[in-house]
């Protein structure tokens, strides 16, 4: 016998990723580091447990083996339930048929049987690969409230931007009357951020009826959510005012991160009433060196610092040596910067080491872009690497 | 070949009176982000020992609230894991019916636990064991020399204030125990210290404390060891790694600046391979430091938000360092909380204190202040 959910998570964790570059190249986007102890998918998945929300079903496809290792039985979200808690759904084989995940919708289709077991009232749909903290509780009730069959989380975006985004044409209820995948003329600035709470029973019936359509794309943006309108249903918006990103793109990625910088950062991971939750690697506190300078930066456990770093955010196990500079960069775990090499404007992969007196990247406001080093390098002592540009482990 | 931990929490609380108030010894915070409780159970979990007892005596609920179900340690088990011993008393107890006192006393009243022990050997321990060994190695020493009793020994120069709070062994070339001195009050100088890690089989341990029943036998040392010195194969083994004892809050505040000052302490404890050090996990965001941050020589944990100058101290998990505020060898526990222009110098704070902001608090190395838990200055 399973217990009835009132409300069970679909996390959407596939995602390759692949404007990351080398960052996916053996992991998911959910699994990519963030924040200095994160991962992308804590926040979907802190967000969870902290919204009263106790199953989740983490639906997997692309390089799954870092993902499911680190979601695991689900203890650091406290997802280790006797019923719900989270389940790992990646595609499997069935008698009839067996199917990669086709598109968003399809995926969700080819798991109602891991919904339907909990017969839950109501569907949260996720991506697992956005940051922000949201009370989904707070959704739930505006959607019980307007007896919504679906309700779209929305964010205001600028007018000038609306663009890149899936936009939604309300009235003044919030009842959504159209939908727009990247309009060209946008009419309005509530641009959907790929969460929906559905009606269980009605989601049902239109995923099995998508799947019928072989000229569907399987997608909730572009086939679920307009033929729902089409029909008529009661869809509404959820207006969220918060942080939130995207963090699909190098650029996108490292500003999210250096969001976390500041005496007033854009998004604030200290605080105690909405904790994000993540797997612990049992490291030491960090120690700082006799002349070590930090400023402006975020420090996690098992660091090591003897030279000087400046608006960084350091993930845990990374040492920079004396006499190292690093400006404006994201470092992953495990990574080494050599005595006296000067990193700038850079995302470092997890686990590089960057040899002495080495040069990456120019300084953020002479730089022509990023400069990304894929995971697992080793660079020579006195390596240039210029500005803007990917070092690939294979090129390497 | 398995073995049992049996954890003693608090056997030497009053050697840091100040910090045991409120706590037990095994509960006492140490290195930054770690309890000293953490030291023997991540010995005991990364030797393979998964069943492991741990004797109470009172203020256990700080200890309670750590230890948790074990997950931390991975010690939430089916089979074995964590169990917690609190006193033993009858409800037909009457004043006779008084708390253990000695390591024999407790042994005694977790009788019926010990003889529900499965497992071929017994590791004991207590909490002011601050080493990484891995207790294989005494295991098969014990093993090996088919030992009644092996009790880790390290070579050691003690003060005449260390050398009255632990047990001294002298042993032959070949390791057998030929003499103990407990708690010696005319000593200094060089002598093998016991790091009170003692393993026995199954067989041995549920005789000994048979017996000590039987004879009312009070004292380990005096009764067991004392009295068997030259009749049983009571061995030393001789370990050379790390190993602090506290015996005071002097030592204590050494020996936790000795993690700043000495990288290969700091390795050995913390950084040797497979051998981690397990703490309770609370998901702290990672250390902030902003540009007023000036941190040199000191070890930060996570949660921390800096805006101040910090040199040469410790800074335990969600500590706030204010603006022009400046902390010098000064050790500050969970949630300490300092305002602007605050300026300490050889200062412990206990957890949860506040200093207001332009208070200026200074101690020596001889003599560091204590501000006690929850206080406001």
């Amino acid at each position: 016998m399973y217990k009835k959910k009132e409300c069970v998570a679909m996390l959407l964790a596939g995602g390759q990723g692949s404007r990351l570059y080398s960052l996916t190249e053996t992991t998911a986007k959910p699994a990519v580091e963030f924040g200095g102890k994160y991962r992308i998918i804590d926040f979907p998945m802190s967000n969870c447990v902290n919204s009263g929300i106790d199953t989740v079903g983490v639906l997997t496809q692309y390089q799954p083996l870092v993902l499911n290792e680190y979601i695991g039985n689900g203890q650091p979200w406290d997802l280790d339930r006797n019923t719900g808690g989270v389940m790992v759904l990646p595609p499997y084989q069935g008698k009839k048929s067996s199917d990669w995940y086709r598109g968003t919708a399809n995926a969700i289709y080819q798991n109602l049987a891991f919904i339907e077991r909990y017969d839950p009232d109501y569907v949260l749909v996720l991506s697992g690969d956005h940051i922000y903290k949201m009370d989904y509780d707070e959704m739930l009730s505006a959607h019980k409230r307007m007896n919504a069959d679906a309700t779209i989380a929305v964010l205001e975006v600028p007018l000038k931007e609306a663009s890149r985004f899936g936009i939604m044409n309300t009235d003044e209820d919030g009842r959504i009357y159209e939908f727009e995948e990247k309009p060209k003329h946008p009419k309005s600035t509530k641009a959907s951020m790929g969460i929906y709470i559905f009606n269980r029973k009605i989601l049902a019936d239109y995923l099995r009826r998508d799947e019928k359509n072989p000229a569907s794309s399987n997608d909730f943006g572009k086939d679920i959510i307009p033929a729902m309108l089409n029909d008529g249903c009661r869809m509404f918006t959820f207006p969220f005012r918060g942080y939130w990103k995207d963090v699909g793109t190098l650029s996108s990625l490292w500003e999210a991160n250096m969001d976390l910088l500041g005496s007033e950062p854009k998004f604030v991971l200290h605080d105690r009433d909405w904790r994000i939750y993540s797997r612990n690697n049992a490291e030491p506190p960090h120690f700082v060196g006799e002349n070590a300078q930090i400023k402006n930066t975020i420090v996690t456990e098992g660091c090591k610092i003897y030279g000087i770093v400046e608006n960084c955010v350091l993930s845990n196990g990374v040492v920079v040596e004396e006499g190292a500079y690093v400006r404006d960069s994201v470092i992953m775990s495990d990574a080494r910067i050599g005595r006296g090499a000067n990193v700038n404007y850079s995302i470092v992969g997890s686990g590089t080491v960057i040899g002495a007196d080495s040069t990456v990247g120019k300084p953020k406001d002479a730089a022509s872009g990023i400069t990304l080093l894929a995971p697992g390098l080793e660079l020579e002592p006195e390596t240039i690497v210029p500005d803007g540009t990917m070092l690939n482990a294979a090129e390497h | 070949m398995s073995a049992a931990g049996i954890i003693f929490s608090n056997i030497h609380d009053s050697n840091i009176s100040e910090l045991t108030r409120m706590r037990t010894l095994a509960s006492v915070p140490f290195g930054c982000r770690y309890r000293l409780i953490d030291f023997p159970l991540s010995n005991m979990v990364n030797s393979g020992i998964t069943n492991v007892n741990i004797i109470t005596h009172y203020n256990y609920h700080s200890l309670m609230d750590h230890l948790g179900s074990g997950k931390d340690w991975d010690l939430a088990r089916t089979r074995g894991g964590i169990k917690i011993l609190p006193p033993f008393i009858s409800a037909f107890a009457n004043n006779r019916n008084a708390l253990y006192e000695t390591r024999l006393e407790a042994l005694k009243s977790i009788n019926d636990a010990i003889t529900h022990i499965t497992d071929d050997y017994i590791v004991m321990m207590d909490c002011d064991v601050i080493c990484n060994i891995d207790l294989n190695d005494i295991i098969n020493d014990h093993i090996k020399n088919d030992a009644d009793m092996t009790i880790a020994v390290k070579h050691m120069n003690l003060t005449p204030e260390q050398a009255r709070i632990n047990s001294l062994f002298t042993s032959n070339e070949k390791g057998e125990i030929v003499d103990i001195r407990s708690y010696p009050t005319d000593f200094s100088g060089e002598a093998d210290v016991s790091l009170n890690i003692v393993v026995m089989s199954r067989r041995y341990i549920t005789t000994m404390v048979l017996d000590a029943i039987a004879h009312n036998y009070v004292s380990m040392n005096r009764d067991v060891i004392g009295r068997n010195i030259g009749h049983a194969n009571f061995r030393v083994y001789r370990y050379d790694g790390y190993f602090a004892v506290i015996s005071s809050m002097l030592d204590y505040f050494d020996h936790s600046l000795e993690l700043i000052h000495n990288e290969k302490i700091r390795e050995e404890l913390f950084e040797t391979k497979n051998r981690p050090i397990y703490t309770k996990v609370r998901n702290s965001a990672p250390a902030k430091y902003s540009d007023g941050a000036n941190v040199k020589n000191s070890l930060i944990a996570d949660g921390c938000v800096i805006d101040g100058q910090v040199e040469n101290s410790i800074l335990f998990r969600g500590v706030k360092v204010g603006k022009k505020t400046v902390v010098k060898n000064s050790i500050l526990f969970q949630d300490t909380f300092t305002g602007d222009n605050v300026s300490l110098n050889y200062v412990l704070t206990d957890k949860d204190v506040v200093i207001r902001d332009g208070v200026a608090l200074s101690g020596a190395r001889s003599m560091p202040i204590y501000v006690a838990k929850g206080r406001m200055i």
